[in-house]
């Protein structure tokens, strides 16, 4: 088992002449919770829809798990063990809670085409639904319409939903935007309980909450990476301060 | 557990279906049973097309083409090669699903407008055909069409016994999309819906949810196509025409998309006021079409089934 989960070489996505990642080579190391950070446009999401397969690279190759997955289907990728989630909260908005989680786990009763089958058949999913729900502190929305909950409840439910397919590595876009200081504390404290036994690489603006959970950390400016390493070293590298534009104290980035 | 995505009803549901199964069982004692049957018809064609638009977000702007096609498969079968009619009803939903299956390959790789424009290239395709092949006797469409003995010993040409086969059919029918909608694959096609891009990241090759559900709304499409020309021992080329495929969507919206019983009575709601209306107002039958369809969208877009579950919810929540 090579120390590193997930490797890129070379990996590259131009849009029509525009590079919006060129030649990145990120090194995931297994266990880890690594960052992925830079300035609006520097392409971190494309890395995520690229590790994903959302979108197909122009050039490089994706290794995960010892397993080239370049050019795989993104459903299959997600059977493999990577999940990722999304920079917008991606629920079902009009199943409840409990449905949410259960399309989750529902894969693996090999009944996903059944449809002469009454959905009653799923209820055997229901206790382990619960325990995800319980992990994230949603136990009493359980029967709630998903869209009726409060925006960060719904990024917890996104996150028990992921859990349910037991993934190996997690790729978390931005799991804090858009909240207030005690959302974002209580997602950070469900990152670190889910970060057991498995790797996370995450997209993050809130550079204390990087500062504080991320092991690892990644800047890329414009499509390149710019400096990797732990959090003390990256946060003293001058050109990680100068890509920050108009401020030579990183955390001036906070938002 | 509840399925808590549904709104809460002050009737049970089982109750509901059961009164309405006995009403079904009495009606063509009180009502013209050659209209009841129609209507059944036209009701599984709509709840087949609302499975694909209402609960997998399909909007397929070509299902005359599977109703027609059945109905023409159907009608061949037990005039000319001679089969009874349940064997003929069961070769015309088959052939409508191979069609389903070549639809659903061609265009679920598309989405949106470009999914729907597809889907009509080809039933325009189909009408084309159906025009110009000899067999199907072109625009008066396929006529003579006996209507046979049932098992080779019920004889169909008596109505009330043609009247049980057809609510027969459409009970199977509204029960296999009952069921597929609340069925494991129905969590999935709704997941879909509602988030593709969260479904795909959970595993799932949407794709292939999607033709799934394509091929099984073209199957029962076509089973009320098929049916239908054995009631009016016809199969007419009004039902491979894009017309029926635009009337099954106003049907379904006026009814309720994305509910379970909606476009059954959108469907009856149109066909009695097509038939109230045809030998009094003429044409303007189809501006007034056009007139309940613009105030459905803009007043009442749920659909008359939709808004009166938000009443019975609003109501229920206080």
């Amino acid at each position: 088992m090579s120390e590193f989960i997930l490797e890129t070489a070379g990996l590259t996505k131009e849009f029509k002449g525009f590079a919006a990642v060129s030649n990145v080579d990120l090194k995931v190391r297994r266990g880890h919770i690594h960052a992925l950070i830079g300035p609006n446009g520097a392409g971190k999401t494309t890395v995520f829809n690229l590790l994903t397969k959302f979108l197909p690279p122009t050039r490089g190759s994706i290794i995960f798990d010892g397993q080239d997955i370049t050019r795989e289907a993104p459903a299959a990728t997600a059977r493999r063990g990577l999940v990722r989630s999304f920079q917008i909260s991606a629920t079902f908005p009009h199943l409840s809670v409990m449905e949410n989680v259960r399309i989750g786990l529902q894969r693996k009763l090999g009944t996903e085409f059944h449809f002469w089958r009454s959905e009653k058949s799923l209820n055997v999913l229901n206790d382990r639904a619960m325990e995800l729900l319980e992990a994230v502190d949603l136990t009493q929305f359980a029967d709630t319409i998903t869209a009726e909950m409060p925006y960060g409840r719904k990024r917890a439910l996104e996150i028990a939903t992921t859990l349910a397919l037991e993934p190996t590595m997690m790729l978390l876009d931005e799991p804090t935007q858009g909240m207030g200081q005690e959302d974002i504390s209580r997602v950070v404290e469900l990152i670190r309980k889910v970060s057991a036994n498995r790797t996370i690489l995450m997209v993050e603006h809130n550079l204390s909450v990087v500062a504080n959970l991320c092991d690892r950390i990644t800047v890329l400016q414009r499509g390149s990476i710019l400096a990797e390493g732990p959090y003390e070293e990256v946060s003293k590298n001058p050109q990680v301060l100068e890509a920050y534009v108009g401020s030579s104290d990183m955390n001036d980035a906070h938002h | 557990m509840s399925t808590p995505s549904q709104t809460t009803t002050l009737i049970k549901p089982e109750v509901l279906y059961t009164g309405l199964f006995i009403v079904g069982l009495i009606a063509p004692f009180a009502i013209y049973p050659t209209f009841l049957m129609k209507l059944f018809c036209f009701a599984l064609f709509a709840c087949a097309f609302n499975l694909l638009l209402g609960f997998a977000g399909l909007l397929s702007f070509g299902h005359a083409a599977f109703l027609g096609t059945a109905g023409y498969v159907c009608g061949l079968m037990v005039r000319d090669v001679g089969v009874t009619p349940e064997v003929g009803i069961l070769a015309g939903t088959v052939a409508a699903g191979l069609l389903g299956w070549l639809f659903g390959v061609l265009a679920i790789r598309r989405t949106g407008i470009y999914f729907a424009m597809i889907t009509l290239a080809l039933a325009q395709m189909v009408y084309f055909i159906v025009l110009q092949v000899k067999a199907t006797g072109g625009e008066d469409g396929l006529q003579g069409v006996p209507r046979g003995h049932l098992f080779g010993v019920v004889d169909l040409s008596d109505n009330i016994a043609m009247y049980y086969l057809v609510y027969a059919v459409f009970s199977v029918g509204f029960f296999i999309i009952y069921r597929t909608i609340h069925s494991p694959f129905g969590q999935i096609l709704k997941a879909i819906r509602e988030n593709e891009p969260r479904a795909i990241s959970l595993g799932y090759d949407v794709n292939r949810f999607k033709l799934t559900a394509f091929i099984i709304s073209a199957s029962l499409a076509g089973l009320a196509g098929a049916t239908k020309t054995l009631i009016f021992q016809l199969a007419s080329l009004s039902d491979v025409h894009w017309h029926t495929s635009g009337e099954v969507v106003l049907m379904t919206l006026l009814g309720g998309l994305g509910t379970i019983l909606g476009p059954a009575v959108g469907s009856a709601t149109i066909i009695t006021l097509q038939n109230e209306l045809a030998d009094k107002v003429g044409s303007w039958v189809t501006v007034i079409m056009g007139v309940i369809f613009v105030v459905c969208v803009l007043a009442f877009r749920r659909g008359i089934v939709g808004e009166i579950q938000a009443l019975i919810h609003r109501a229920g929540i206080r």
